[in-house]
């Protein structure tokens, strides 16, 4: 299975194949989502309107502790095995991470605005969600920052695996720390407590963020195996 | 036990051909924890509350200086390649890479710390504490320093990437130390915390050589 798809081109004759229906199962996703979460949800009886945030928030936030977490699957997967392809999806796993991570700070801070009164607050869960997205920021300057590409795949791999100590904390951060932020409510041993009406739109977007990124990781591979294959194709032709 | 004996007695007579790295260590910690009674005002009651903290972040960073020496000479001269290839373990190689690295920056930050607690009118109650922190947390700066500073040989701009890459990683570290001390002070006790760093130290004393012996084989394959 795992050298199945280590060939590029049949990698890259699959992957054509799926993109369309990720596609649109994400589109189809978001846009039920959408409807559900800004027209057909209730209001919460404290928050008023401002909890539609949650229906980005949450699913942003749970994509970036996702994709770091598959960055570091992919990177064990490259080191062991030498398996280019992981090596290439960690690289393009990396910035989508990066901007779910960023996507769900900005919106946390929005959303702590009108219910905590502060834009941040030093707790746990923010602060560890802080440097979950140092690390990306350091996975990719130190990716790049070797003239041979080699050096650079292998290096941040290692820093990734390192890295991936501080996910765990986050998951648990509310869980160890009284912090302001509220403990998980979704994801719990007894069951959600948030109402069904609000969970439907929450899964279908937590969905739709999950296709979105399927279908990005996609097409972001191929790009970077034609890149590498247009850069092979160029020292042929310049030691030619 | 003798390939560490040679290899110290190496990296020591080296560390101390080059004794002025560390005292620019330990000027740097000086002059950054000596910019704050300018910046925030020499009340004493606020450097009191903000010196422990001041002084753990500019240990931080003062530690971040000599940090990308670690391996350098030995990258560029070769010298790391016939350490690579040699028979003596290379978790062994990195121990005592870490360990001279502390003896030449963490220990000069920890003798100077006590100094800077008098200039920022630390209280004397959390001194012994603060002091522990330093002693349990230095070397965990040093051991999580090597991983970034094998991962950046060669990097362009290594030095402030081995920066970014592991000053977020020791966040950690600043929260409970610092919090030794308010610890004390509010009367619940530093143990916890002490524990916490403890804790640490082992953690990254078991782990990181082979992290940063497999970067180094990395470096110079």
């Amino acid at each position: 299975m795992l050298h199945y798809f280590a060939n590029p081109t049949r990698f890259q004759r699959l992957s054509r194949r799926v993109e369309p229906w990720l596609l649109t199962a994400m589109l189809v996703c978001f846009g039920a989502g959408l409807y559900f979460a800004l027209f057909s949800s209730p209001v919460d009886y404290q928050q008023g309107h401002t909890v539609r945030i949650m229906y980005i928030h949450v699913p942003a936030a749970w994509m970036a502790l996702f994709c770091y977490t598959a960055m570091a699957v992919a990177a064990a997967v490259a080191m062991i095995w030498k398996h280019a392809l992981a090596d290439v999806a960690a690289k393009a796993t990396a910035p989508i991470g990066a901007a779910f991570t960023f996507l769900a700070l900005v919106t946390g801070s929005l959303w702590g605005k009108p219910m905590w009164g502060t834009w941040w607050v030093w707790d746990a869960r923010l602060t560890s969600v802080l440097v979950l997205f140092f690390l990306y920021l350091g996975y990719m300057a130190l990716r790049d920052a070797f003239d041979e590409p080699g050096r650079g795949a292998r290096a941040s791999a290692i820093l990734v695996l390192v890295g991936f100590v501080n996910v765990p904390i986050i998951k648990f951060s509310v869980d160890w720390w009284n912090t302001l932020h509220q403990p998980s409510s979704v994801l719990r041993m007894d069951g959600p407590t948030i109402h069904a009406d609000m969970l439907t739109p929450l899964f279908l977007m937590a969905a739709a963020f999950q296709f979105y990124y399927f279908w990005l990781v996609l097409v972001r591979i191929r790009r970077e195996l034609m890149v590498n294959r247009t850069r092979a194709l160029r020292h042929r032709q310049a030691s030619g | 036990m003798s390939a560490f004996a040679v290899l110290f007695r190496r990296e020591m007579r080296l560390a101390m051909r080059q004794s002025t790295d560390s005292f620019m260590v330990i000027a740097f910690f000086v002059v950054a924890v000596v910019l704050f009674p300018f910046g925030v005002g020499p009340e004493p009651n606020m450097l009191a509350r903000i010196g422990p903290g001041v002084i753990w972040v500019a240990a931080l960073l003062a530690a971040m200086l000599s940090m990308d020496r670690m391996f350098m000479g030995d990258y560029e001269d070769g010298s790391l390649e016939l350490l690579v290839l040699s028979p003596v373990p290379l978790e062994l190689v990195v121990l005592v890479k870490v360990l001279t690295h502390w003896l030449t920056t963490g220990l000069p930050l920890i003798v100077t710390a006590p100094l800077l607690f008098v200039m920022m009118n630390v209280p004397e109650d959390i001194w012994p504490v603060l002091l522990m922190t330093l002693l349990l947390g230095t070397p965990v700066l040093s051991l999580l320093g090597s991983v970034g500073a094998a991962l950046t040989l060669g990097a362009r701009r290594g030095g402030v990437l081995l920066s970014l890459l592991v000053l977020p990683l020791l966040i950690p570290v600043l929260i409970f130390a610092v919090g030794a001390g308010d610890a004390v002070l509010y009367g619940a006790g530093a143990k916890a915390n002490l524990m916490l760093l403890g804790g640490m130290l082992l953690g990254a004393l078991a782990l990181t050589p082979w992290v940063t012996a497999h970067a180094l084989r990395e470096a110079v394959a």
